[in-house]
């Protein structure tokens, strides 16, 4: 990163850019849940690009120096060759890339459809669902001539790849979206320039457990329960109470919000520090507190208990953990062969 | 890219172990690759790395060429990893930033094909490099060993070790639950195969425990609790009641004399009930301490509060009677344990066709113990509960050992013990023995020729399983007979036997104490399928335990008889000895601890600590360990979802590591 770009050079102000790529769409708003401060930030900030909120053009970034943007918060996974160009060219441009919330970290919901592929998401959405017309079986394609010329749509990836999986991310920005006090944290924390090492998640080195505030004890289950068949109780650890909280796995910085209304963590703050790989690290300790020594009856508890362990276990995550996908065919589906999956690093 | 030290200069030693190596893996071949690797500095191969001279290439290289790591590929760490450390301790190197990669059992002796055979040993090498890298030069840490010992049971095995220790100057604290120490030896008459007296050779071993400075003897106790780990440990002793003064008693036994009840008639355990014993009583006559009792439930005075207590007006100024004594609980700090907890009998009665508990005349072999013991309750007469003298013996061999549907195993001594009783009931009674057994076993020193001569003095012998004991018909209008018939089917006439006599000795199987498991559980010992308590290797550790400075003595361990019980504990007083005289001991390298700040304190690391070395700190909400009590299982690391839980040479990074110079090579 290059100390020649430390200002921006036509306001003086720092530049700052948002882009939102495969997600929902909730850490925009989440930006703006950061209420009056967000005037702030327009005090301090040049917002150059931020194509929810304000008119900007890529050819105008596209022609910006390297490095010229201070802050980019970049939400949302990489599902298509558009967001794959804009992650690269957002990376380029800026000294500090955020992959900011649990789609750009670890893939979140989106990188659950790495359960499946390219060919059976489109054969879903564009021809199964009971409200899709498509007789023709029409999908969408890459390229499309029409009489006034070529039409063009990104391609569409077999698998959705996090931020830090196809650039080089400063800073990770964890939630489901992330929380307003963070955001802020992360913004003075790049103008006053004491940002932590790089490479870092911007949060708490402890599990959402630290700041629950329920009685615990030492836990042993017999019965998993979903949250449909019980009314917890409301001042003993849930996960005590069978009910799955991914609270003991999950980074904390929420305040345990969930938890505090009688509903489990889910895990939308990623794993601790370190971790490489949430659900395994979540199975192996639940897996620990299964009060039973028969195999036929621990099979039962999980059958039963866990009736979707993918979804339950690396519902934010699927993407980035050690699983990454589900087994991929012949090609990676991005018109590539598929390279030999010999190292662990090598199966994205 | 290599992670880890920026100035690595690792040094990589393949060995050929001869042609356990060489013969299978191209070891120039492997030299090679490793010298490519990155942070490699230098790469040999040698004919014995373990040799002195192969150790000696290992050090002067560490000294030459300032080598920072160093990886052996050889065979498995446990036999040599040591070995190497230290050589790179001589060094003055770190000893832990050693690596071994097993390319001995897990690549030459388990791969045919050359080739594969180098491609294994080049991923093992690439894998132990890319973890040596990120190995951190770790500390040696030792616990001091208090110099005082617990030897909890007083059998002939506890009374052994603690006499061993006591002699050798180390302080020594028996516990033993009964009122007298002397476990089951002291209930014989005779032990075999040399037929010495058994309280000719017990008894005085028994008064060198009482009277040895270096002993603190407590009988009618129990250890109830132990905490801490090897070099201190923290035992808590509950000591019942005896409602009469230890310190003040002198044995005259005038209260048991002056007792209101002046017919003894309370079963007396230590005769099995053959023999009846007073409220104030004390269980044998060489007990140790010579110290009477009171039995609260039996007692006048202690049950209803009214008596003329003439035991007290006995007892006079001595004053030693206390009816007002309580269970106390004490607490002591030792450095090493022996546990020596013997067995118990097996209860015959659960099978039903032998009569046991039904027939009068059926006894188990330790009532007959009892019988011929002089000062047993007979005086050492053999009377059936009738009052005659059996004229016709029957001893039935394995009864509950080499039975699937008791005990599978031999019980080791009852063929033994059985010829003895066999001998001493022809010798004190003139009566014909019958021995039915399904194999004599007469392995020991001396013991043949017991067997021998037990055949030479006329003792029948019959190889069969006895199938029946029934009691012999009675006529009408007469009077009900005491009289037996045992059906037995001898194999080798090979014909069903039915032999009529008036005495059944059933030779029973040892088995576990009935609280062994609670005691392994406090002592954090292992126990075989059978639930005798196991020790550390068969062959190699015979009275060490899972536990460090717990230690195995006698007939918990499995059935043996006196002289290898005897031996057994004198190895264990040696084990406890070393440990002690070595002053500390070290703890494993690998421990787990706690990323403090990691914790979130979510509790589900405690309950599964084997060694109970994790608790809570409640103030600071967190986990901690307790590093002299771990033993680096990684079990708390593995499941410890925040990953707080780390493991000091097996971090998530260096596994990691190893794992990914591994893959990438095979
Ligand atoms: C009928 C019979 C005859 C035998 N005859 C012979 C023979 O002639 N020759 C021979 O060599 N062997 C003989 N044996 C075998 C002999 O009994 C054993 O070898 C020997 O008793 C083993 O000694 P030990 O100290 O290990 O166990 P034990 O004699 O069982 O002593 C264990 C002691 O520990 C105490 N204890 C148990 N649990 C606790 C606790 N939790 N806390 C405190 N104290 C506790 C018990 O009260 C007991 O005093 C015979 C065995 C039987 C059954």
């Amino acid at each position: 990163m290059s100390q020649t770009h430390a200002h921006g050079r036509s306001s003086g102000k720092p530049k700052l850019a948002l882009y939102w790529a495969a997600s929902c769409g909730g850490c925009e708003i989440a930006v703006l849940a950061i209420d009056e401060k967000i005037l702030t930030v327009a005090e301090h900030f040049d917002v150059v690009f931020w194509p929810c909120a304000v008119d900007g053009k890529v050819r105008d970034i596209e022609k910006m120096a390297d490095g010229e943007i201070r802050l980019c918060l970049f939400n949302g996974g990489i599902r298509t060759s558009e967001q794959e160009y804009m992650a690269r060219l957002l990376r380029r441009k800026s000294q500090v890339l955020v992959a900011f919330g649990s789609c750009a970290q670890e893939g979140c919901i989106p990188g659950l459809a790495n359960l499946s592929n390219r060919e059976e998401i489109f054969r879903t959405v564009y021809r199964d669902t009971l409200s899709t017309d498509n007789p023709q079986g029409i999908y969408p394609q890459p390229e499309t001539a029409v009489p006034e010329g070529k039409l063009h749509l990104p391609i569409f990836y077999d698998t959705l790849k996090t931020l830090g999986q196809t650039v080089e991310v400063d800073y990770y920005l964890p939630g489901c979206p992330p929380e307003a006090e963070n955001i802020w944290e992360a913004l003075v924390a790049v103008l006053e320039g004491r940002l932590p090492e790089r490479g870092s998640v911007i949060g708490k080195n402890t599990t959402v457990c630290d700041e629950c505030p329920r009685i615990r004890e030492e836990k042993k289950i017999k019965r998993f329960k979903r949250i449909w068949e019980v009314i917890p109780d409301q001042e003993h650890c849930l996960l005590e109470q069978g009910i799955i909280c991914c609270g003991i796995a999950t980074r904390a910085g929420c305040g345990a919000k969930c938890p505090q209304v009688n509903s489990p963590c889910i895990g939308c703050h990623g794993p601790n520090e370190g971790v490489e790989d949430f659900g395994g690290r979540l199975l192996s300790a639940l897996a620990s507190m299964i009060d039973s020594n028969d195999p036929n009856e621990i099979e039962r508890i999980i059958r039963e208990g866990i009736p979707d362990p993918v979804g339950t276990l690396y519902r934010f995550n699927l993407a980035s953990s050690l699983l990454r996908r589900s087994r991929r065919a012949a090609t990676d589906g991005n018109g590539q062969k598929g390279a030999a999956a010999s190292k662990l690093g090598a199966v994205s | 890219m290599i992670k880890g030290d920026k100035n690595l200069r690792i040094g990589v030693y393949v060995c050929h172990c001869g042609t356990n190596i060489a013969g299978t893996v191209d070891v120039e071949k492997l030299r090679q690759f490793a010298e490519t690797l990155p942070g490699v500095v230098l790469a040999r191969h040698y004919k014995y790395m373990c040799s002195d001279p192969g150790q000696e290439l290992l050090k002067q290289d560490i000294m030459e060429h300032g080598l920072n790591r160093v990886v052996v590929a050889a065979c498995t760490p446990s036999l040599h990893e040591e070995t190497f450390r230290r050589a790179a301790e001589q060094a003055g190197m770190n000893r832990f930033l050693v690596q071994i990669a097993n390319i001995r059992e897990q690549v030459a002796w388990v791969t045919d094909d050359a080739e594969t055979a180098l491609d294994k040993a080049k991923a093992h090498v690439a894998g132990a490099v890319r973890r040596v890298a990120l190995h951190q030069p770790l500390e040696r840490q030792f616990v001091p060993i208090l110099p005082r010992a617990l030897v909890v049971g007083g059998g002939i095995a506890g009374i052994q070790a603690a006499l061993t220790l006591a002699d050798a100057g180390k302080e020594v604290i028996l516990v033993e639950r009964e009122p007298s120490i002397g476990g089951h030896m002291a209930m014989f008459d005779k032990t075999f195969p040399t037929l010495d007296c058994a309280a000719c050779i017990l008894t005085p071993k028994m008064t060198a425990v009482k009277n040895h400075p270096n002993i603190r003897l407590l009988t009618y106790s129990e250890v109830i609790n132990v905490e801490g780990s090897v070099g201190n440990y923290r035992v808590q002793i509950r000591r019942r009641p005896r409602y009469i003064k230890e310190d003040l008693c002198i044995g005259c036994m005038q209260c048991v004399e002056a007792c209101v009840f002046t017919r003894a008639r309370f079963p007396n355990p230590f005769d099995r009930g053959l023999g009846m014993r007073k409220p104030v009583y004390i269980p044998f006559a060489q007990a140790v301490p010579p110290v009477p009792l009171i039995d609260p439930e039996a007692c006048l005075r202690l049950k209803q509060g009214k008596c003329k207590e003439t035991c007290v007006v006995a007892c006079g100024d001595r004053g030693a009677i206390d009816f007002e004594q309580q269970v106390i609980v004490e607490e002591y700090q030792v450095g090493v344990i022996i546990v020596a907890t013997g067995y118990q009998i097996f209860d015959p009665s659960v099978i039903g066709y032998y009569g046991y508990g039904k027939l009068p005349n059926v006894y188990t072999a330790l009532e007959v113990e009892r019988l011929l013991n002089a000062g047993g309750p007979t005086s050492g007469k053999v009377l059936l509960r009738d009052g005659r003298v059996p004229k016709r013996v029957a001893i039935v061999h394995c009864v509950g050992s080499r039975d699937k549907k008791y005990h599978a195993y031999c019980s080791r001594v009852c063929c033994m013990y059985a010829l003895k009783l066999a001998h001493l009931l022809k010798e004190k009674t003139g009566a014909e023995v019958y021995n039915c057994y399904i194999d004599i076993r007469t392995p020991g020193k001396g013991f043949e020729e017991f067997y021998n001569r037990v055949q030479e003095e006329g003792v029948h012998f019959i190889r069969g399983k006895v199938a029946d004991v029934s009691p012999v018909p009675t006529g009408p209008g007469e009077n009900g007979s005491s009289g037996l018939i045992i059906t037995v089917e001898d194999t080798l006439l090979g014909e069903v036997r039915k032999i009529p006599v008036d005495m059944v000795v059933l030779a029973v199987a040892l088995e576990p104490q009935a609280d062994a498991d609670n005691v392994r559980r406090m002592f954090g010992i292992s126990c075989s399928t059978e639930g005798f308590f196991l020790e550390k290797h068969p062959k190699l550790a015979p009275v060490n335990t899972a536990s460090d400075g717990v230690f195995l003595a006698g007939a918990c361990q499995g059935p043996k008889d006196i002289p290898d019980t005897v031996a057994q504990a004198d190895a264990a007083a040696a084990k406890a000895l070393a440990l002690i005289d070595a002053g500390q001991i070290e703890l494993e390298p690998n421990t787990a601890w706690i990323d403090e700040e990691m914790c979130s304190g979510c509790k589900t690391c405690i309950p599964l600590c084997p060694f109970n070395a994790i608790s809570r700190d409640e103030e600071r909400q967190i986990a901690v360990i307790d590093e002299a009590l771990c033993k680096g299982c990684g079990t708390c690391v593995a499941a410890c979802p925040s990953g707080a839980a780390k493991q000091k040479l097996f971090g998530f990074e260096q596994i990691d590591e190893e794992l990914e110079g591994i893959l990438s090579y095979v």
